[in-house]
């Protein structure tokens, strides 16, 4: 059954990619400025959403695990963080790409990329310390607290482009204020968005699996040793 | 700047979808070697216990 569900989500996840691509590549116009390099944007802009939405998942089941010590807590915040991590890369690589030929460069040190790559090197080292910590409980309490912490850097991602003056485009979506783009350029990023949710949703399943799998490792280890 | 444009968006386009794939082969990797362990834990255990 819970793979039957997966199944789904993959068909009407790579339905919807189809579908966007058809749309992005084949009705939309280039934007005047930019030519067809702004399209970079409907993978940019959903990627980093996707992530975000992942890290905020990540933060309620740390929370979730500190209040409870349910082990599954940590599980999913282990499991949603990973994935989330996957496509705010995604969101840095395909920014830069685009940066380059916008901006005549790979990079910048301005408020929204440094707060978004500081963001990554955090959530990097709430991975790395998962690895170094054998002692479940204790790993699962201390990355738990590590991604409250990261958290509060995924909210100056997000005002970045509000509170200071960077080099990183406006708000472009009708739903933050910004202006700065068509209504029918706006609904591919939307459904983008519904797409890689769903492919997300499937790689978390999968992860959490997986996590189930490495606790039943982990006490048939304890069970081994006991003989 | 018309090709180059093209050249970049393909960059782009190939790069992400690149990352989810790479993502994906290794998490594929990690369940096969995770199924491993656990078969040969239980295989393990199994013997043990009807010794």
């Amino acid at each position: 059954m819970r793979n039957r569900v997966l199944y789904a989500f993959a068909v009407v996840s790579a339905a919807l990619l189809a579908m966007n691509l058809y749309t992005i590549f084949m009705k939309l116009p280039d934007e005047l400025n930019q030519g067809m390099i702004y399209r970079i944007i409907y993978f940019h802009l959903p990627a980093a959403l996707t992530c975000f939405t992942a890290f905020f998942c990540g933060l309620v089941a740390s929370a979730g695990y500190l209040t409870t010590k349910d082990m599954r807590y940590d599980a999913v915040a282990a499991s949603v963080t990973e994935v989330g991590l996957a496509f705010a890369t995604v969101n840095l690589v395909t920014g830069s790409i685009w940066g380059r030929i916008i901006w005549g460069i790979w990079w910048t040190w301005d408020a929204r990329l440094t707060s978004m790559f500081v963001c990554w090197l955090l959530y990097v080292a709430y991975l790395m310390l998962r690895r170094a910590i054998e002692e479940p409980v204790q790993r699962a309490r201390l990355s738990a607290v590590l991604s409250i912490f990261a958290f509060t850097d995924v909210i100056i991602v997000w005002k970045s482009i509000e509170w200071w003056r960077t080099q990183h485009p406006g708000p472009v979506l009708t739903i933050r204020g910004g202006g700065g783009m068509a209504p029918g350029m706006q609904a591919p990023i939307y459904w983008n968005w519904l797409a890689m949710m769903l492919l997300g949703a499937i790689l978390v399943a999968v992860r959490m699996r997986q996590e189930n799998m490495r606790r039943e490792i982990d006490s048939l280890r304890r069970e081994a040793y006991a003989f | 700047m018309d090709s180059r444009n093209f050249t970049f968006l393909f960059y782009g386009f190939l790069a992400a979808w690149l990352i989810l794939m790479v993502y994906v082969v290794s998490i594929v990797a990690r369940e096969r070697k995770l199924r491993q362990d656990l078969d040969r834990l239980r295989s393990m255990i199994e013997e043990r216990s009807n010794k």
